[in-house]
């Protein structure tokens, strides 16, 4: 049976045609940009694997967005330190990996994981507003590395460098249906690579390990656990500590994998974004990282729809919008999805609840 | 009987003069219990008498200042809940410690996870261990259900298990029959027999006299911090026993007299609200409470009470019917409206609506009434006059304080509930509505609350008593409306009520639902 007629009279329809418009040209852009929408989420990922696990156990923590950018500063400014007592660097095959890279990768998650330490420390121990704490660790790396930076960038110097991405075999990447899917998660640096193994580690963890089972019960019913002879106190700091090594991996990612570089504010809000992604992935990994999938996918399109605009009439359409609008589209988006239009998502019911040992003297 | 094993047999549990000060106060003083194994040892005693105290330093919770524990005949220091649970020692606390979002397994196992490696855990294992330890006591558990969708009588058993997959050996019970149904703490003592038949040491913290009596071997009983007798259920009676835990003699039944109920004055029809999270809660509720009468409402707590309740003092909009004051309709009026209109409110939670915990205690005296004369003028409020008539409240009603202008929060339980009750009650009233007056109070002070409920009631206020406690609703109403599921599913004269009926009518209420129609149309 032949469709064409059918289908052609659906164009007909002005604004049925330019939805199936929009779709043809999703379905045109996505798979060859895959790899660079995968660039986009892996921030987001990690960054929302941090909120997880802090949120899980019952910390929030809006000081992602500080401390990935602490991280990525840190990371590259530790390369800029080490890289002339290496001398000529010699990348390695495999993601063209150098020791000041590695050096520069484990101060950049060392750094992160000392400033959740002390965000730990302030909302677990000393039961200060978590937000305040999270405001300050954001206030405080915005300022800090701002200042930093130009002091070092002055006389522009050299990093370490940056993570080189896998190229896969074309046999694979060349695959019909599946092949821009393999290319999106095998064309990619070592921590852009990892985030796949450590979404779907972190899924199992925390809801089938020990610790995971711990840390729900924690987030939701301290005293409960706590009756059962749990350490909540202990139990929130390791999360929110191994929170911090996922916004660290983040923050590095920006600074010597997507780029050899470091700007003021690179971290450009991804840390916010990536709590939004977070609570639309209703606090499980696997969620949120299809909540980042989906947010990169809207800061990639803002970016090829300057570069390859659609045709007809919704390029029409498209061309008479101001074409920041596009760059603005997933911030738009994480206010939709905060206001709630995703449905209504529970957090853990001790979720930014300070705990207090029962009196014991 | 344990009698028969000898009485050379050292007890499960022995503690021996124990003492624990808090700073100004002695919580227990010098306090001694033996528990037999195999034995139900129940401790009885009022609120503040010292039984969490001394359970707190039975499972670690608090160092106890002279005194020591010996289980098994031997001495031990126990450092915290979970060195408790590796001696055997479990509890199960009045309010649940369960976690309402995980499964029946989760909430067990956590703590003591069975493991299939030293990462992940054997979730098959240990539902087969859970599911068999269940058919030992008598109950089929589906281990991955919610524990937040089950009846209260059912995480009750969750708690249980909790404990015996800890090989529990003495297992402490706070409280627990307080939220059952009479044919659910029925089965919950089956349990427990079953349990002690085992050889499981039980204590069983509790201030209702008649269940002690059916299920204690023996009683021991506190009062201030000191162990003030110790009797068998055999010899003594429900009033030796609230004498030893009050000091003084206690009426313990309410003599409510005679009641004489004239006109409606509180009338729904078709009464329909929805809970916080759009759900609807009250499904169709028509009620009406006359002068001069109490009404009760018994239920199982979640089944649209409070909704009920809050859509009535205009705390929460109807989604459809009326209610209407003596012959008025004030549907969704707002409760200062409702207030001014002679209707007076006790809520449940009187921490969280009742009182403002940090505000003097004069101040909460007035909270109905402070921007009217004589406690302001204008918009300029008069503390005087305020603390003129807090000074002769507090000696009115008997409320334990230093001061006037000390916060609420530093009163006792019952001190507050009667400073909510003193504020409430102090006027000319058209409809009392009380939800749980008196959850959570002592002996005394529910004596206390009950005899200004009937005062009003003989006074020719409508009153409507909501309580989880079935015996208060049952000792106090002139009516009783059992509520199931948001409706009224049977209304019963509250002198010839009797308890067993009215239980299953809370448990199963649509199943009843011929008994309902009969009552109704009586």
């Amino acid at each position: 049976m032949d469709l064409t007629p059918f289908i052609n009279g659906l164009y007909g329809i002005p604004v049925f045609g330019v939805l199936l418009q929009v779709i043809g040209y999703l379905v045109a852009v996505i798979p060859p940009n895959a790899p660079n929408i995968m660039q986009q989420a892996t921030p987001l990922a990690l960054a929302a694997l941090c909120g997880v696990l802090c949120e899980r156990s019952g910390v929030v923590n809006i000081g992602i967005e500080g401390t990935m950018l602490a991280a990525a500063f840190t990371a590259w400014v530790v390369g800029v330190a080490i890289q002339p007592m290496f001398g000529t660097p010699n990348p390695s095959d495999i993601f063209g990996i150098t020791i000041p890279l590695i050096i520069s990768l484990a101060a950049g998650v060392g750094v992160a994981m000392a400033i959740s330490a002390l965000h730990a420390w302030l909302s677990i121990s000393l039961r200060a507003d978590q937000i305040i704490s999270g405001t300050i660790i954001n206030i405080a790396a915005v300022g800090l590395t701002g200042y930093l930076n130009q002091l070092i960038s002055q006389n522009s110097p050299a990093g370490a460098g940056e993570f080189a991405r896998f190229v896969p075999p074309t046999a694979l990447t060349n695959l019909p249906g599946i092949g821009w899917i393999l290319a999106m998660l095998l064309n990619q640096g070592p921590i852009s690579i990892s985030v796949i193994v450590l979404v779907i580690g972190t899924q199992l963890w925390l809801f089938r390990s020990r610790w995971g089972l711990r840390t729900r019960a924690v987030g939701e019913h301290p005293r409960a656990a706590e009756t059962v002879g749990i350490d909540v106190i202990r139990v929130r700091y390791r999360n929110v500590i191994l929170g911090g090594a996922f916004a660290g991996l983040a923050g590095a990612f920006l600074s010597i994998e997507a780029t050899n570089s470091f700007q003021d504010d690179m971290t450009a809000g991804r840390g916010f974004i990536a709590l939004a992604a977070m609570i639309m992935g209703r606090w499980t990994p696997i969620g949120s990282f299809g909540a980042a999938l989906l947010f990169a996918t809207f800061l990639q399109l803002g970016q090829v729809i300057n570069i390859s605009p659609p045709s007809g009439e919704l390029g029409t359409i498209m061309a008479s919008v101001p074409p920041q609008l596009f760059d603005a589209l997933p911030y738009i988006l994480t206010i939709v999805i905060l206001a709630g239009v995703v449905g209504r998502s529970i957090p853990p019911a001790a979720d930014g609840q300070p705990y207090e040992r029962e009196a014991a003297t | 009987m344990t009698d028969e094993t000898g009485p050379t047999l050292a007890p499960a549990l022995e503690m021996r003069g124990i003492t624990k000060r808090y700073p100004g106060v002695i919580a227990n003083d010098g306090i001694s219990l033996q528990v037999r194994p195999g034995e139900i040892h129940a401790l009885l005693g009022e609120n503040g008498a010292g039984k969490t105290t001394l359970m707190n330093v039975l499972y670690g919770l608090a160092t106890p200042d002279e005194g020591e524990i010996l289980l098994d005949g031997q001495p031990v220091a126990i450092s915290g809940p979970a060195d408790a649970i590796a001696r055997g020692i479990n509890m199960v606390h009045q309010h649940f410690m369960l976690v309402p979002v995980l499964s029946v397994a989760e909430n067990i196992l956590l703590g003591d996870e069975t493991m299939a490696n030293r990462i992940f855990l054997d979730r098959r294992e240990a539902r087969r261990r859970i599911v068999e330890l269940g058919r030992r006591f008598g109950f089929e558990i589906d281990p991955d259900a919610k524990v937040g969708s089950l009846s209260v009588g059912w995480q009750q058993r969750v708690e249980i298990l909790k404990a015996l997959y800890r090989k529990a050996r003495i297992l402490v019970l706070d409280e627990p029959t307080a939220v059952l149904t009479p044919q659910e703490t029925e089965e919950i003592f089956g349990v427990l027999r079953r349990l002690a038949g085992e050889g499981h040491s039980i204590v069983f913290i509790s201030h209702k006299l008649y269940e002690v009596l059916e299920i204690a071997d023996r009683i021991t009983v506190i009062r201030r911090g000191r162990v003030v007798g110790e009797r068998l259920p055999s010899a003594t009676d429900e009033d030796d026993l609230a004498e030893l835990m009050v000091g003084r003699e206690v009426q313990l039944t309410v003599d409510r007299g005679v009641s004489h109920p004239a006109g409606p004055v509180l009338q729904i029809r078709g009464l329909e609200a929805r809970d916080d999270r759009g759900q609807a809660a009250v499904r169709g509720v028509d009620l009406e409470v006359r002068a001069g009468e109490i009404f009760g409402i018994a239920g199982v707590a979640g089944n649209g009470q409070d909704e009920l309740v809050e859509a009535i003092v205009g705390l929460r909009r109807p989604s459809a019917g009326t209610v209407s004051l003596a012959g008025q309709d004030v549907t969704g009026r707002s409760p200062r409206k409702m207030n001014e209109a002679g209707v007076a409110y006790v809520p449940a939670d009187r921490h969280r609506f009742g009182l403002i915990l940090s505000f003097p205690l004069a101040d909460n005296l007035v909270l109905t009434s402070y921007y009217r004369k004589p406690y302001a003028r204008g918009i300029v409020r008069d503390p005087k006059a305020i603390l003129r008539d807090a000074t002769t409240t507090i000696e009115r009603y008997d409320i334990r304080t230093p001061a006037a202008t000390v916060r609420a929060s530093t009163l006792s339980g019952g001190n507050q509930q009667k400073a909510v009750v003193a504020r409430e009650f102090d006027r000319d009233l058209e409809l009392l509505v009380l939800d749980q007056p008196t959850r959570g109070l002592d002996v005394g002070s529910i004596e206390f609350i009950h005899r200004q409920v009937i005062a009003k009631r003989d006074a020719g206020t409508a009153v409507l008593l909501v309580s989880a406690e079935l015996d208060e609703v049952l000792e106090m109403s002139d009516r009783i409306g059992v509520m199931f599921g948001g409706r009224i599913v049977a209304v019963l004269d509250g002198r010839t009520a009797d308890k067993n009926e009215v239980g299953l009518l809370m448990a199963t209420g649509g199943a009843e639902r011929v008994a309902a129609l009969a009552a109704t149309s009586a």
